[in-house]
Formats: structure tokens, C-alpha cells, sequence
């Protein structure tokens, strides 16, 4: 999948409650939960993104509550990935468990804007601004996560490592 | 090493474990409610494996939505009862349930030295009671279900000390609320939190409870206590299998130290719509509310029910506020009925409701329209948390939003004691 498109970029400590408002907790269908992703903060975002499109967030991007419904939804918009400066921790690992990929990279964030073009390139971690020509290099992940990635997700991950042991 | 890393260490079959580490670790207990078990029975059919790794380390509560809200919650609480009783699971359907973190301890089912991980972010109150309790997603949740292990990287340890002895009104929400106002809401990002000082030792274990809960606000895994002869009090009756108290070592490695003096502490308030946003009450001046929440897995327990009575008995609230109070269990709601706390609520004005997560995190029992303002004892104030995005939470301690309640405005309970 092409991980390029515009951005829709947000500040610091963008919450799950603004990435998917509890009161919508009651689905758990991507497709419904994307219906109402960034609702409350941008209520603009579900008509204007398309497939590939990026989220950029400066600090702890995704704290609040544990709801893995925040990154199905972002992923269920179509948003190809996240860029950061940080993530929350228990909503990196639901991204990645899901393989919404996240980066995490202060430069990236300070020079990229709101409708810019982006393309990322996962396996290299390179960021690229289409619309300034600049680009940078995220933080690798550690090479546990890499497998997980690589395996498209935690289920995909597990699934080899049981057929593995028997 | 320090108490999270001994614990992580035990779960992973290891001497030691040191911070940035990545460990597959043996659950416990494995937890999920009515909104994260959906997903995380999907995952786990998707695993393709038939049954769970042991039924008597797994546990789903339905307390979010439930009793159930809407035909939604309805259908969510099914799959999840479905589940549970296919699986043979622990579960507590209405009637004996609570808040799962009320209720876990409550239950003797957590002890000190578990590994818990929970499909809740609030998972962390645990700590309290010197497990290791994190939250995770869904999915992390499944693979525990179907594995009994769960892939964790061992945190740093960020040790707090509190010195002195606390004024009268002020207890672990305010200190939890002035790490987190002091730190800000990613001052912990993926670190655990370790509480020490005199005015920790002299912390009743309602007041450790509300504190490990907010770690997960301050950005932590987990917030833990040492075991002491309060946590044997409370557990005396309660636990019914052995456990094994751990201790960071003297000479352990921390990540910082801060220390703080409990006695220069006032009840803290969080202003909208962070919980980082704290002031001592005494700076927050005059802000009429329409609503009081007191209840939750942060402060819905009997120390807290009785904190709000002591403010509210014999006092009616102001007419044109709603005041809510929510036990967070069916114990606690025994208890508070049987020391009369209930009849003071109700003769106060205030409604009680049977135990459920409900406005908390703005599912039900109480949700704001626009340009409402709430103090609530829960633990979050995000935009749009207990319904409208133009709504406001303060977050407090029970005797201040008891105090609230009589006054009509965000009030100490000096102004009403
Ligand atoms: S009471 Fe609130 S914070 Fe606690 S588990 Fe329920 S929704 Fe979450």
C-alpha cells in the first residue's frame, strides 16, 4: 500500500477520546468506527481523507484509555500511517499489534504542515515532504517490533510462533 | 533491581531484567470489560486456537455500558457473557459485578507479585497492591487469553517520595493529581511509578488504589506500592492462594527520584481539559457547576463514599445541580447502605446509582449538554469525555466535590467542616 498523501496535522497529547469519542464505543466495526474518528477535534476529517493520507501529532499522540478502537478507526479512515514526536504507550502497541504503522520523528514534525504531501517509506524509515522536497529519517524500530511488523500484526506474529511450536 | 523489574523478571525466567529490555511475560491475570472483550474475542477466534490457557486467570466484567445502555451495549454484553460462559471464565454478571478495578482486589483475585494485564488503561491500579498491572489493547489481550504470555519492554522506574504528614482534606488523589500537575500527563511516558515517604506508609489502601489508577495519566505501565502491613490488613480474608511480596533493592537503579512535601499540599483541582491542569483549591476561585460525579474506579470505594458523607450528611446540595454518587461495587454499595452513607446521599439530594462506569468516560448516568461544568472524582477531563465536546470536567477528591455539591460551585470542604 502507497503510504503517501496529505496531512492532516495535529497538536500535542491528542487524547482517544478525540480520536474515537466513547459515546461510539457501543461498535467495533472498523468501517462504523471510521465514521466518527477525530469527530470532536476535526469534524471535517472524515469527509476530506482519502486512502493514504497521513496523521502527523507532535507529543503523546494517543494517551488516554486502552481502546484499541482508536487506531482501527484511524486505520478504518484510511490513513496510511502516524508520525510523531511520541507516541502513549499503550496506543503504540495497539498500532502496531493492528499494523497501523506509526514513526516517530521530531524533525519530520516541525517541518511538515497541515496539506502537505507525504510519502514515508517503511522499510527505510524515510520521510519525505513532497511539497518542500525535505526529508528525514525516523527512529528505527527495535527488531522484537520489526518482527511484528513484518508479520502484519500481532495475531499473524503469534499465529507463526504456535504453528512454529508444534 | 527495583520491584517492577524483580516481578517482571520472576514472570519472564529470568535473574534480571533491566529497563529497555524486551521480555515475554506469564500472566497472572488476564482482563477485559464489555467494550474491549468484543475485539479481543474476534482476535482471538482469528488466532485460530480453541481454547483459552486457563480459564481461572482470565476475567470479564461487564461494567462499562452495563446494565446494558442500548441495544449496541446489549449486543457487546452478550458476546461477551457468551464467551465467558463457553470458556468457563470468571465473570460477574450484574447483580455481583463492579467497576473491574474495584471489584479485582475487592475479590482477593490480584496479590502482590502478580503479573496483571488488563484490555483497560486503568489496569494499573494494581499496583497498589505490589502486582505488576498494565493495560494494554484488545489484541495484546487475545494472545494473553490464548498464550498465557505477553510481550512487554521492562520500563524504567521513576521512584516518588512524599514527606511529612498531609493536611486534613488531602489524600492520594491530591497527590496523585500533583504528580501528574508537576510531571504533566507524559512526564511517566512508558515508565513505572514508585510511591515511598511517610505519608505513603501512612496512606490507607483506598488512597493506593487512587493513585496507581492514575499512573496511566501521568503517561506510566504501572504504579506500585510496597506491601506493608496495610496491604496484609486488606488482603487477610481476601487472598486465597500464596503470594510473594518483592523490594527494590537498596541499591536500585531509578530513572529520577522527586521528592515532594506532603504537608505544602492542598487539594488539587484539574482544570480542563487535561489532568495536568492542576491548581490547589485554593486558587481556583469562583466556578459554578451544574453536575458532581463521585464515584469510578479512581474514588468509587468506601473510603471515598465515606469522605463524601462525612461532607454531605445532614447538608442538602444545591438546588440547581445534580449530584451523582456511584459505589463501585456491590460490596461498597452493602457497606455504604449499612453505615448509613446511602441515606445521607439520598437525604442530601443526591442520586444513587448501582455501580457502573457510566458518565465516567460518558457512556450513560449522567452526561453533560454543552456548556456544562462537572467536578467529578474520576480521572480524566479530556474534551468531550463525560458527553458534550463543550463541556467541562474539574477533577477532585470526593471532600471536594462533596463540599461542591452543598455550594453549587467548586468549593472546599473547610468552608463546609
Ligand atoms: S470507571 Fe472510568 S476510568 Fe474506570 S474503568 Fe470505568 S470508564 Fe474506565
Amino acid at each position: 500500500m502507497a503510504r503517501k498523501g496529505k496531512v492532516f496535522k495535529y497538536g500535542s497529547n491528542i487524547d482517544t477520546d478525540a480520536i474515537i469519542p466513547a459515546r461510539y464505543l457501543n461498535l467495533w466495526e472498523p468501517a462504523d468506527l471510521a465514521q466518527h474518528c477525530m469527530e470532536d477535534l476535526d469534524a471535517e476529517f472524515i469527509s476530506r481523507v482519502e486512502p493514504g493520507d497521513i496523521i502527523v501529532g507532535e507529543l503523546n499522540f494517543g494517551c488516554g484509555s486502552s481502546r484499541e478502537h482508536a487506531p482501527v478507526a484511524i486505520k478504518a479512515s484510511g490513513i496510511s500511517c502516524v508520525i510523531g514526536k511520541s507516541f502513549a504507550r499503550i496506543f503504540f502497541r495497539n498500532a502496531i499489534n493492528i499494523g497501523l504503522p506509526l514513526l516517530e520523528c521530531e524533525e519530520a514534525v516541525d517541518n511538515i504542515k497541515a496539506g502537505d504531501i507525504v510519502e514515508v517509506d517503511l522499510a527505510t524509515g524515510k520521510i519525505t515532504n513532497l511539497s518542500t522536497g525535505k526529508s528525514f529519517i525516523s527512529k528505527p524500530y527495535p527488531d522484537f517490533m520489526m518482527e511484528i511488523v513484518n508479520a502484519g500484526g500481532l495475531v499473524e506474529h503469534t499465529k507463526k510462533k504456535i504453528s512454529g511450536a508444534k | 533491581m527495583t520491584l517492577a523489574e524483580k516481578i517482571l523478571a520472576a514472570h519472564s525466567g529470568k535473574d534480571s531484567v533491566s529497563p529497555g529490555e524486551f521480555i515475554n511475560v506469564k500472566a497472572d491475570l488476564v482482563l477485559s470489560n464489555d467494550i474491549t472483550a468484543p475485539i479481543a474475542i474476534k482476535e482471538f477466534n482469528r488466532l485460530g486456537v480453541e481454547t483459552v490457557f486457563d480459564p481461572s486467570k482470565i476475567v470479564m466484567v461487564p461494567d462499562h455500558f452495563c446494565p446494558n445502555k442500548d441495544i449496541q451495549s446489549a449486543e457487546q454484553a452478550k458476546m461477551m457473557r457468551d464467551f465467558a460462559r463457553k470458556h468457563k471464565l470468571i465473570y460477574f454478571e450484574v447483580g455481583e459485578m463492579g467497576i473491574e478495578h474495584v471489584l479485582l482486589p475487592e475479590k482477593g483475585l490480584v496479590l502482590p507479585g502478580d503479573t496483571v494485564v488488563g484490555a483497560d488503561s486503568h489496569t494499573c491500579t494494581y499496583g497498589a497492591l505490589g502486582a505488576f498491572a498494565t493495560g494494554m489493547g484488545s489484541t495484546d489481550i487475545a494472545i494473553a487469553m490464548a498464550t498465557g504470555e505477553i510481550w512487554m519492554k521492562v520500563p524504567p522506574t521513576i521512584k516518588f517520595v512524599f514527606h511529612g504528614k498531609p493536611g486534613k482534606w488531602v489524600g492520594g488523589k491530591d497527590f496523585i493529581l500533583y504528580i501528574i500537575g508537576d510531571i504533566g500527563v507524559d512526564g511517566a511516558l512508558y515508565s513505572a511509578m514508585e510511591f515511598h515517604g511517610e505519608a505513603i506508609d501512612a496512606l490507607p489502601m483506598d488512597g493506593r488504589f487512587t493513585m496507581s489508577n492514575m499512573a496511566i495519566e501521568a503517561g506510566g505501565k504501572a504504579g506500585l506500592f510496597h506491601v506493608d502491613a496495610t496491604t496484609r490488613k486488606y488482603l487477610k480474608g481476601r487472598a486465597k492462594r500464596k503470594y510473594t511480596e518483592y523490594f527494590s533493592d537498596p541499591d536500585a537503579a531509578y530513572a529520577r527520584v522527586i521528592e515532594y512535601d506532603a504537608a505544602k499540599i492542598e487539594p488539587q483541582v484539574a482544570f480542563p481539559h487535561l489532568p495536568s491542569n492542576t491548581r490547589p483549591i485554593s486558587q481556583v476561585g469562583n466556578i459554578p457547576i451544574d453536575q458532581v460525579v463521585i464515584g469510578s474506579c479512581t474514588n468509587g470505594r468506601i473510603d471515598d463514599l465515606r469522605l463524601a458523607a462525612r461532607i454531605l450528611k445532614g447538608k442538602k446540595v444545591d438546588k440547581r445541580l445534580r449530584t451523582i454518587i456511584i459505589p463501585g461495587s456491590q460490596r461498597v454499595y452493602l457497606d455504604a447502605m449499612k453505615e448509613g452513607l446511602i441515606k445521607s446521599f439520598i437525604e442530601a439530594g443526591a442520586v444513587v446509582s448501582t455501580p457502573t462506569c457510566g458518565p465516567c468516560l460518558g457512556g450513560y448516568m449522567g452526561i453533560l449538554a454543552a456548556g456544562e461544568k462537572c467536578v467529578s472524582t474520576t480521572n480524566r477531563n479530556f474534551v468531550g469525555r463525560m458527553g458534550h465536546v463543550k463541556s467541562e470536567i474539574y477533577l477532585a477528591n470526593p471532600a471536594v466535590a462533596a463540599a461542591s455539591a452543598i455550594l453549587g460551585r467548586i468549593a472546599s470542604p473547610e468552608e463546609i467542616a
